[in-house]
Protein backbone atom coordinates (compact mmCIF):
# COMPACT_ATOMS: atom_id res chain seq x y z
CA UNK A 1 0.00 0.00 0.00
CA UNK A 2 1.72 3.02 -0.97
CA UNK A 3 1.36 6.07 2.18
CA UNK A 4 3.90 8.14 0.83
CA UNK A 5 3.92 10.84 0.11
CA UNK A 6 2.96 12.57 2.74
CA UNK A 7 1.84 16.11 2.25
CA UNK A 8 1.49 19.18 4.74
CA UNK A 9 0.11 22.57 3.37
CA UNK A 10 -0.28 25.16 5.90
CA UNK A 11 -0.84 23.72 8.51
CA UNK A 12 -1.08 25.15 12.26
CA UNK A 13 -1.35 24.07 15.36
CA UNK A 14 -2.69 26.32 18.24
CA UNK A 15 -2.85 25.68 21.84
CA UNK A 16 -4.21 28.21 24.24
CA UNK A 17 -4.44 30.81 21.64
CA UNK A 18 -0.73 30.72 21.04
CA UNK A 19 0.58 29.17 17.56
CA UNK A 20 2.66 26.83 18.27
CA UNK A 21 3.80 25.45 14.74
CA UNK A 22 3.25 26.94 11.47
CA UNK A 23 1.74 27.77 8.83
CA UNK A 24 4.28 24.63 7.69
CA UNK A 25 4.22 23.31 4.43
CA UNK A 26 6.60 20.32 3.48
CA UNK A 27 6.46 17.08 1.32
CA UNK A 28 7.76 14.08 2.91
CA UNK A 29 9.21 11.17 0.36
CA UNK A 30 8.67 7.31 1.14
CA UNK A 31 12.31 6.34 1.69
CA UNK A 32 15.34 6.59 4.33
CA UNK A 33 15.13 8.95 7.48
CA UNK A 34 13.91 12.88 7.92
CA UNK A 35 15.82 14.53 10.71
CA UNK A 36 14.08 17.25 12.58
CA UNK A 37 16.24 19.74 13.88
CA UNK A 38 15.94 23.14 15.62
CA UNK A 39 16.64 24.38 19.51
CA UNK A 40 14.26 23.81 22.23
CA UNK A 41 10.70 25.06 21.98
CA UNK A 42 10.77 25.54 17.91
CA UNK A 43 7.76 23.30 17.63
CA UNK A 44 9.59 19.55 16.45
CA UNK A 45 7.41 17.51 18.76
CA UNK A 46 4.20 19.43 17.49
CA UNK A 47 5.52 18.68 14.08
CA UNK A 48 5.88 15.70 14.63
CA UNK A 49 2.46 15.25 15.96
CA UNK A 50 0.72 17.37 13.37
CA UNK A 51 2.51 14.66 11.14
CA UNK A 52 1.15 11.44 13.10
CA UNK A 53 -2.11 12.82 13.59
CA UNK A 54 -2.41 13.09 17.38
CA UNK A 55 -1.99 16.70 17.48
CA UNK A 56 -5.06 18.72 16.55
CA UNK A 57 -5.03 21.24 13.17
CA UNK A 58 -5.85 23.97 13.77
CA UNK A 59 -5.74 24.57 10.31
CA UNK A 60 -4.44 23.66 6.73
CA UNK A 61 -4.49 19.98 5.84
CA UNK A 62 -1.92 17.01 6.16
CA UNK A 63 -2.52 14.17 4.16
CA UNK A 64 -1.35 10.95 3.46
CA UNK A 65 -1.69 8.98 -0.26
CA UNK A 66 -3.62 7.04 1.52
CA UNK A 67 -6.62 7.09 4.13
CA UNK A 68 -5.50 8.59 7.16
CA UNK A 69 -6.88 6.09 9.97
CA UNK A 70 -5.02 3.22 7.52
CA UNK A 71 -1.84 4.90 7.94
CA UNK A 72 -1.72 6.14 11.59
CA UNK A 73 -2.45 2.48 12.30
CA UNK A 74 0.96 1.59 10.08
CA UNK A 75 3.17 4.24 12.60
CA UNK A 76 4.56 3.97 15.99
CA UNK A 77 5.87 7.05 18.43
CA UNK A 78 9.03 6.54 20.48
CA UNK A 79 9.03 9.67 22.84
CA UNK A 80 12.16 11.68 24.54
CA UNK A 81 10.77 10.16 28.24
CA UNK A 82 9.92 6.39 27.62
CA UNK A 83 6.35 5.73 29.00
CA UNK A 84 6.65 2.33 30.75
CA UNK A 85 3.40 0.47 31.27
CA UNK A 86 3.49 -0.96 34.65
CA UNK A 87 4.07 -4.07 33.41
CA UNK A 88 7.28 -6.70 33.39
CA UNK A 89 9.16 -6.19 30.02
CA UNK A 90 7.65 -9.11 27.91
CA UNK A 91 4.30 -7.75 28.92
CA UNK A 92 5.17 -4.03 27.37
CA UNK A 93 6.71 -5.35 24.63
CA UNK A 94 3.87 -7.39 23.55
CA UNK A 95 1.32 -5.07 24.57
CA UNK A 96 0.64 -3.54 21.03
CA UNK A 97 0.16 -6.67 19.79
CA UNK A 98 -1.97 -7.63 22.12
CA UNK A 99 -4.09 -4.82 21.19
CA UNK A 100 -3.97 -6.06 17.89
CA UNK A 101 -6.49 -9.50 19.03
CA UNK A 102 -3.08 -11.30 18.68
CA UNK A 103 -2.61 -14.56 20.56
CA UNK A 104 -0.53 -14.66 23.81
CA UNK A 105 2.05 -17.41 22.48
CA UNK A 106 2.54 -15.76 19.25
CA UNK A 107 2.62 -12.42 20.69
CA UNK A 108 4.97 -14.12 22.97
CA UNK A 109 7.40 -15.61 20.56
CA UNK A 110 7.57 -12.34 18.65
CA UNK A 111 7.98 -10.31 21.80
CA UNK A 112 11.22 -12.87 22.61
CA UNK A 113 12.53 -12.35 19.07
CA UNK A 114 12.48 -8.99 18.89
CA UNK A 115 14.16 -8.57 22.52
CA UNK A 116 16.88 -10.45 21.11
CA UNK A 117 17.47 -8.15 18.47
CA UNK A 118 17.96 -5.10 20.98
CA UNK A 119 19.59 -6.80 23.59
CA UNK A 120 16.90 -7.13 26.55
CA UNK A 121 16.16 -10.74 25.97
CA UNK A 122 17.87 -11.08 29.87
CA UNK A 123 15.04 -8.71 30.97
CA UNK A 124 12.05 -10.28 30.40
CA UNK A 125 10.32 -10.93 33.79
CA UNK A 126 11.92 -8.23 35.48
CA UNK A 127 9.44 -4.77 35.71
CA UNK A 128 9.66 -2.52 33.07
CA UNK A 129 9.09 0.88 35.18
CA UNK A 130 12.37 -0.21 37.14
CA UNK A 131 14.65 -1.11 34.26
CA UNK A 132 17.44 2.02 33.81
CA UNK A 133 16.95 4.60 31.22
CA UNK A 134 19.19 3.32 28.15
CA UNK A 135 17.14 0.12 28.86
CA UNK A 136 13.64 1.69 28.97
CA UNK A 137 14.05 3.55 25.60
CA UNK A 138 15.37 0.43 24.01
CA UNK A 139 12.34 -1.25 25.64
CA UNK A 140 10.38 1.64 24.19
CA UNK A 141 12.15 1.11 20.49
CA UNK A 142 11.67 -2.14 20.43
CA UNK A 143 8.02 -2.02 21.63
CA UNK A 144 7.12 0.61 18.85
CA UNK A 145 8.81 -1.81 16.41
CA UNK A 146 7.31 -4.86 17.10
CA UNK A 147 4.26 -3.79 14.85
CA UNK A 148 6.30 -3.55 11.86
CA UNK A 149 4.98 0.23 11.63
CA UNK A 150 5.88 1.69 7.91
CA UNK A 151 6.70 4.71 9.16
CA UNK A 152 8.09 5.11 13.13
CA UNK A 153 8.34 8.48 14.86
CA UNK A 154 10.68 9.50 17.22
CA UNK A 155 10.97 12.19 19.48
CA UNK A 156 14.42 13.08 20.79
CA UNK A 157 14.96 9.44 22.21
CA UNK A 158 18.53 9.84 22.81
CA UNK A 159 18.25 13.07 24.72
CA UNK A 160 18.92 11.84 28.55
CA UNK A 161 20.83 8.59 27.47
CA UNK A 162 25.06 8.75 27.49
CA UNK A 163 26.98 7.87 24.40
CA UNK A 164 26.92 4.04 24.66
CA UNK A 165 23.04 3.65 25.23
CA UNK A 166 23.06 6.34 22.29
CA UNK A 167 25.00 4.13 20.17
CA UNK A 168 22.86 1.08 20.69
CA UNK A 169 19.89 2.98 19.41
CA UNK A 170 21.22 4.36 16.59
CA UNK A 171 22.23 0.70 15.56
CA UNK A 172 18.71 -0.16 16.36
CA UNK A 173 17.17 2.16 14.47
CA UNK A 174 19.97 1.73 11.15
CA UNK A 175 18.72 -1.90 11.17
CA UNK A 176 14.91 -0.83 11.00
CA UNK A 177 15.58 1.54 8.36
CA UNK A 178 17.38 -1.13 6.45
CA UNK A 179 14.73 -3.62 6.62
CA UNK A 180 12.20 -0.61 5.52
CA UNK A 181 11.28 1.29 8.22
CA UNK A 182 10.87 5.22 7.34
CA UNK A 183 12.15 7.15 10.72
CA UNK A 184 10.68 10.80 11.25
CA UNK A 185 13.30 11.87 13.94
CA UNK A 186 13.31 15.06 16.10
CA UNK A 187 16.56 16.18 17.39
CA UNK A 188 18.69 19.06 18.48
CA UNK A 189 22.03 16.81 18.64
CA UNK A 190 24.04 17.48 15.55
CA UNK A 191 26.15 14.70 15.34
CA UNK A 192 23.17 12.03 15.62
CA UNK A 193 21.53 13.98 12.51
CA UNK A 194 25.04 14.03 10.88
CA UNK A 195 24.99 10.16 11.38
CA UNK A 196 21.27 9.42 10.55
CA UNK A 197 19.89 12.39 8.14
CA UNK A 198 18.83 11.54 4.57
CA UNK A 199 17.17 15.03 4.49
CA UNK A 200 16.73 17.54 6.94
CA UNK A 201 13.98 19.80 8.09
CA UNK A 202 15.51 22.73 10.31
CA UNK A 203 12.72 23.92 12.44
CA UNK A 204 12.70 27.92 14.24
CA UNK A 205 10.09 29.62 15.86
CA UNK A 206 7.18 26.96 14.72
CA UNK A 207 7.98 27.75 10.60
CA UNK A 208 10.57 25.12 8.31
CA UNK A 209 13.83 27.46 7.74
CA UNK A 210 14.92 25.03 5.42
CA UNK A 211 14.12 21.65 4.10
CA UNK A 212 16.80 19.89 2.46
CA UNK A 213 19.11 16.71 1.92
CA UNK A 214 21.08 15.82 4.57
CA UNK A 215 24.83 16.54 2.46
CA UNK A 216 23.24 19.77 1.03
CA UNK A 217 22.17 20.92 4.60
CA UNK A 218 25.21 20.06 6.38
CA UNK A 219 27.77 21.16 3.36
CA UNK A 220 25.91 24.58 2.57
CA UNK A 221 23.12 25.24 4.25
CA UNK A 222 20.72 28.19 2.57
CA UNK A 223 19.09 29.88 5.49
CA UNK A 224 20.84 32.21 7.98
CA UNK A 225 19.59 30.51 10.86
CA UNK A 226 20.77 27.02 9.43
CA UNK A 227 24.39 28.62 8.69
CA UNK A 228 24.42 29.84 12.63
CA UNK A 229 23.21 26.76 14.01
CA UNK A 230 25.05 24.56 12.21
CA UNK A 231 28.21 26.69 13.24
CA UNK A 232 27.55 25.93 17.09
CA UNK A 233 26.04 29.67 17.53
CA UNK A 234 22.99 29.87 19.55
CA UNK A 235 19.76 30.25 17.62
CA UNK A 236 16.54 31.46 19.25
CA UNK B 1 -11.43 -2.82 82.80
CA UNK B 2 -13.32 -6.32 84.08
CA UNK B 3 -15.54 -5.94 81.20
CA UNK B 4 -12.57 -5.94 79.07
CA UNK B 5 -11.02 -8.76 80.31
CA UNK B 6 -14.36 -10.49 80.42
CA UNK B 7 -14.56 -9.73 76.60
CA UNK B 8 -11.72 -10.72 75.35
CA UNK B 9 -11.95 -13.87 77.05
CA UNK B 10 -15.34 -14.48 76.15
CA UNK B 11 -14.37 -13.82 72.14
CA UNK B 12 -11.49 -15.89 72.78
CA UNK B 13 -13.66 -18.76 73.95
CA UNK B 14 -16.13 -18.12 71.05
CA UNK B 15 -14.12 -18.56 68.61
CA UNK B 16 -12.13 -21.49 70.20
CA UNK B 17 -15.15 -23.97 70.72
CA UNK B 18 -16.56 -22.32 66.91
CA UNK B 19 -19.81 -21.09 68.85
CA UNK B 20 -22.90 -21.77 66.54
CA UNK B 21 -24.61 -18.63 66.93
CA UNK B 22 -21.54 -16.39 66.34
CA UNK B 23 -20.37 -18.46 63.54
CA UNK B 24 -23.63 -17.90 61.91
CA UNK B 25 -23.83 -13.93 62.71
CA UNK B 26 -20.22 -13.14 61.44
CA UNK B 27 -20.38 -15.48 58.13
CA UNK B 28 -23.73 -13.25 57.44
CA UNK B 29 -21.75 -10.37 57.48
CA UNK B 30 -19.21 -11.38 56.23
CA UNK B 31 -21.56 -12.58 52.95
CA UNK B 32 -24.04 -9.24 52.98
CA UNK B 33 -20.50 -7.25 52.85
CA UNK B 34 -18.63 -9.23 50.03
CA UNK B 35 -21.81 -9.16 48.01
CA UNK B 36 -22.43 -5.70 48.49
CA UNK B 37 -19.02 -4.85 47.79
CA UNK B 38 -18.29 -7.53 44.29
CA UNK B 39 -21.30 -5.29 43.28
CA UNK B 40 -20.36 -2.30 44.35
CA UNK B 41 -16.77 -2.41 42.34
CA UNK B 42 -18.80 -3.62 39.04
CA UNK B 43 -20.28 -0.60 38.84
CA UNK B 44 -17.54 2.02 40.48
CA UNK B 45 -14.23 0.38 38.87
CA UNK B 46 -15.66 0.91 35.10
CA UNK B 47 -17.05 4.06 36.45
CA UNK B 48 -14.22 5.36 37.83
CA UNK B 49 -12.13 4.84 34.75
CA UNK B 50 -14.18 6.21 32.49
CA UNK B 51 -14.46 9.58 34.10
CA UNK B 52 -10.12 9.38 33.80
CA UNK B 53 -10.15 8.72 30.28
CA UNK B 54 -13.11 10.37 29.14
CA UNK B 55 -14.47 14.41 28.75
CA UNK B 56 -17.68 15.53 28.95
CA UNK B 57 -19.39 18.89 30.08
CA UNK B 58 -20.26 17.85 34.02
CA UNK B 59 -17.52 15.38 34.52
CA UNK B 60 -15.91 17.60 37.45
CA UNK B 61 -19.46 17.98 38.78
CA UNK B 62 -20.12 14.50 38.70
CA UNK B 63 -16.46 13.84 40.35
CA UNK B 64 -16.71 16.18 43.26
CA UNK B 65 -20.60 14.92 43.68
CA UNK B 66 -18.85 11.56 44.03
CA UNK B 67 -16.32 12.76 46.41
CA UNK B 68 -19.33 14.51 48.36
CA UNK B 69 -21.03 11.44 49.09
CA UNK B 70 -18.56 9.22 50.19
CA UNK B 71 -19.25 10.90 53.18
CA UNK B 72 -23.32 9.82 52.95
CA UNK B 73 -24.41 9.18 56.30
CA UNK B 74 -25.50 5.85 56.07
CA UNK B 75 -28.57 5.97 58.64
CA UNK B 76 -30.13 8.24 56.05
CA UNK B 77 -29.42 5.97 53.39
CA UNK B 78 -31.02 3.26 55.19
CA UNK B 79 -33.89 5.17 55.89
CA UNK B 80 -34.44 5.90 52.05
CA UNK B 81 -33.88 2.12 50.77
CA UNK B 82 -36.37 1.72 53.55
CA UNK B 83 -38.86 3.77 52.29
CA UNK B 84 -38.44 2.47 48.78
CA UNK B 85 -39.05 -0.87 49.45
CA UNK B 86 -41.17 -0.92 52.13
CA UNK B 87 -45.31 -2.15 51.67
CA UNK B 88 -46.91 1.67 50.71
CA UNK B 89 -43.08 2.34 48.78
CA UNK B 90 -42.45 2.20 45.36
CA UNK B 91 -40.65 -1.02 45.38
CA UNK B 92 -42.51 -2.67 48.06
CA UNK B 93 -43.56 -5.41 45.55
CA UNK B 94 -40.40 -7.17 45.77
CA UNK B 95 -40.92 -7.89 49.34
CA UNK B 96 -37.35 -7.14 49.94
CA UNK B 97 -37.13 -5.37 52.98
CA UNK B 98 -35.77 -6.84 56.26
CA UNK B 99 -34.25 -9.41 54.01
CA UNK B 100 -30.43 -9.66 53.31
CA UNK B 101 -30.72 -8.25 49.98
CA UNK B 102 -32.39 -5.34 51.38
CA UNK B 103 -28.93 -5.06 53.43
CA UNK B 104 -27.05 -5.51 50.40
CA UNK B 105 -28.52 -3.53 48.44
CA UNK B 106 -28.25 -0.63 51.18
CA UNK B 107 -24.43 -1.21 51.68
CA UNK B 108 -24.00 -1.17 47.77
CA UNK B 109 -24.93 2.42 47.89
CA UNK B 110 -22.88 3.83 50.71
CA UNK B 111 -19.73 1.63 49.08
CA UNK B 112 -20.05 2.94 45.21
CA UNK B 113 -19.14 6.51 45.90
CA UNK B 114 -16.28 5.59 48.20
CA UNK B 115 -14.49 2.89 46.01
CA UNK B 116 -15.18 5.35 42.37
CA UNK B 117 -13.54 7.89 44.69
CA UNK B 118 -10.72 6.74 45.75
CA UNK B 119 -10.41 4.53 42.39
CA UNK B 120 -10.86 7.51 40.00
CA UNK B 121 -7.55 9.29 41.80
CA UNK B 122 -5.26 6.39 41.31
CA UNK B 123 -6.64 5.99 37.44
CA UNK B 124 -6.43 9.55 36.66
CA UNK B 125 -2.65 9.63 37.90
CA UNK B 126 -1.84 6.42 36.03
CA UNK B 127 -3.55 7.62 32.60
CA UNK B 128 -1.56 10.96 32.79
CA UNK B 129 1.61 8.79 32.62
CA UNK B 130 0.47 6.59 29.84
CA UNK B 131 -1.28 9.34 28.24
CA UNK B 132 0.80 10.34 25.40
CA UNK B 133 1.62 6.46 24.52
CA UNK B 134 -2.15 5.04 24.33
CA UNK B 135 -3.20 7.73 22.28
CA UNK B 136 -0.33 7.06 20.03
CA UNK B 137 -0.88 3.48 19.73
CA UNK B 138 -4.39 3.72 18.60
CA UNK B 139 -6.51 2.45 21.56
CA UNK B 140 -10.10 2.22 21.50
CA UNK B 141 -12.18 3.85 24.36
CA UNK B 142 -12.67 0.18 25.98
CA UNK B 143 -8.85 -1.19 25.73
CA UNK B 144 -7.51 2.47 27.53
CA UNK B 145 -10.68 1.29 29.97
CA UNK B 146 -9.21 -2.32 30.35
CA UNK B 147 -5.67 -0.73 30.40
CA UNK B 148 -5.97 1.38 32.68
CA UNK B 149 -7.84 -0.91 35.14
CA UNK B 150 -5.19 -4.13 35.35
CA UNK B 151 -2.52 -1.75 35.62
CA UNK B 152 -3.56 -0.23 38.80
CA UNK B 153 -4.85 -3.01 40.20
CA UNK B 154 -3.01 -2.44 43.41
CA UNK B 155 -4.53 0.42 44.15
CA UNK B 156 -7.92 -0.49 43.26
CA UNK B 157 -7.82 -3.26 45.91
CA UNK B 158 -6.80 -0.51 48.19
CA UNK B 159 -10.04 1.45 46.96
CA UNK B 160 -11.98 -1.89 47.73
CA UNK B 161 -10.92 -2.78 51.12
CA UNK B 162 -11.71 0.85 52.06
CA UNK B 163 -15.06 0.06 50.39
CA UNK B 164 -15.48 -3.28 52.43
CA UNK B 165 -13.99 -1.99 55.87
CA UNK B 166 -16.99 1.14 55.26
CA UNK B 167 -19.17 -2.02 54.87
CA UNK B 168 -18.30 -4.62 57.61
CA UNK B 169 -18.60 -1.98 60.21
CA UNK B 170 -21.25 0.09 58.98
CA UNK B 171 -24.49 -0.58 61.31
CA UNK B 172 -27.04 2.54 61.08
CA UNK B 173 -28.79 1.37 57.24
CA UNK B 174 -28.62 -2.29 57.86
CA UNK B 175 -30.10 -2.08 61.37
CA UNK B 176 -32.94 -0.04 59.51
CA UNK B 177 -33.63 -2.22 56.28
CA UNK B 178 -32.62 -5.85 57.58
CA UNK B 179 -34.33 -5.00 61.38
CA UNK B 180 -31.57 -7.09 63.46
CA UNK B 181 -33.88 -10.44 63.16
CA UNK B 182 -32.48 -13.19 64.88
CA UNK B 183 -30.92 -15.83 62.35
CA UNK B 184 -32.23 -13.97 59.19
CA UNK B 185 -30.80 -10.22 59.18
CA UNK B 186 -28.71 -9.96 62.30
CA UNK B 187 -24.92 -9.47 61.63
CA UNK B 188 -22.15 -8.47 64.27
CA UNK B 189 -22.77 -4.72 64.20
CA UNK B 190 -26.23 -5.21 64.71
CA UNK B 191 -26.03 -7.91 66.91
CA UNK B 192 -23.16 -5.70 69.07
CA UNK B 193 -26.08 -2.91 69.42
CA UNK B 194 -28.31 -4.96 70.45
CA UNK B 195 -26.33 -6.67 73.37
CA UNK B 196 -24.89 -3.38 74.62
CA UNK B 197 -28.67 -2.25 74.51
CA UNK B 198 -29.27 -5.24 76.99
CA UNK B 199 -26.06 -4.50 78.72
CA UNK B 200 -24.26 -7.83 78.34
CA UNK B 201 -21.18 -5.47 77.87
CA UNK B 202 -19.10 -8.58 77.51
CA UNK B 203 -21.13 -10.41 74.89
CA UNK B 204 -21.08 -7.31 72.75
CA UNK B 205 -17.49 -6.66 73.26
CA UNK B 206 -16.90 -10.43 72.45
CA UNK B 207 -18.47 -9.86 69.05
CA UNK B 208 -16.83 -6.56 68.72
CA UNK B 209 -13.51 -8.72 68.97
CA UNK B 210 -14.68 -10.99 66.83
CA UNK B 211 -15.65 -8.47 63.98
CA UNK B 212 -12.25 -6.67 64.36
CA UNK B 213 -10.41 -10.13 63.61
CA UNK B 214 -12.59 -11.28 61.16
CA UNK B 215 -11.82 -7.82 59.07
CA UNK B 216 -7.88 -8.12 59.75
CA UNK B 217 -8.21 -11.69 58.56
CA UNK B 218 -10.06 -10.72 55.46
CA UNK B 219 -7.50 -7.67 54.84
CA UNK B 220 -4.54 -10.20 55.42
CA UNK B 221 -5.72 -12.88 53.09
CA UNK B 222 -6.32 -10.26 50.13
CA UNK B 223 -3.22 -8.60 50.35
CA UNK B 224 -1.31 -12.48 50.36
CA UNK B 225 -3.10 -13.29 47.87
CA UNK B 226 -2.24 -10.16 45.42
CA UNK B 227 1.42 -9.90 46.59
CA UNK B 228 1.19 -6.02 47.66
CA UNK B 229 4.55 -4.77 48.22
CA UNK B 230 6.41 -8.02 46.62
CA UNK B 231 6.46 -7.09 43.08
CA UNK B 232 8.12 -3.68 41.34
CA UNK B 233 6.84 -0.38 42.58
CA UNK B 234 3.01 -0.75 41.44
Amino acid sequence: MQMFPLTVTNAISRRHGKTLVGPVSCTLMGTGTTIVLGPNGSGKTTLLRLFHGSARLHSGTVTWACDAQIARQQTGFVFQRPVMLRRSVLDNLIYPLRLRGITKKDARFRGETIARRVGLSDLLGHPAPVLSGGEQQKLALARALITDPKILFLDEPCAALDGKSTRDIETILQDAVASGTRLIMATHDLGQARRLADDVLFLLNGQVAEHTPAQRFFDCPTSAPAQAFLNGDIVE
Amino acid sequence: MVDLWGGLSQAFWLIVTLDGDMLDIALRSLRVTLTALVLACAIALPLAAFLAVRRFKYRRTVIAGLNALMGLPPVVVGLIVYILLSRSGPLGVLGLLFTPTAMIVAQMIIIVPLVASIAHQSLRDLWQEYHDLLISMNVTQTQKIQTLLWDSRRALLTASLAGFGRGIGEVGAIMIVGGNIDNVTRVLTTAIALETGKGDFALALALGFVLIALTLAVNLIIHALSRTEREGRW
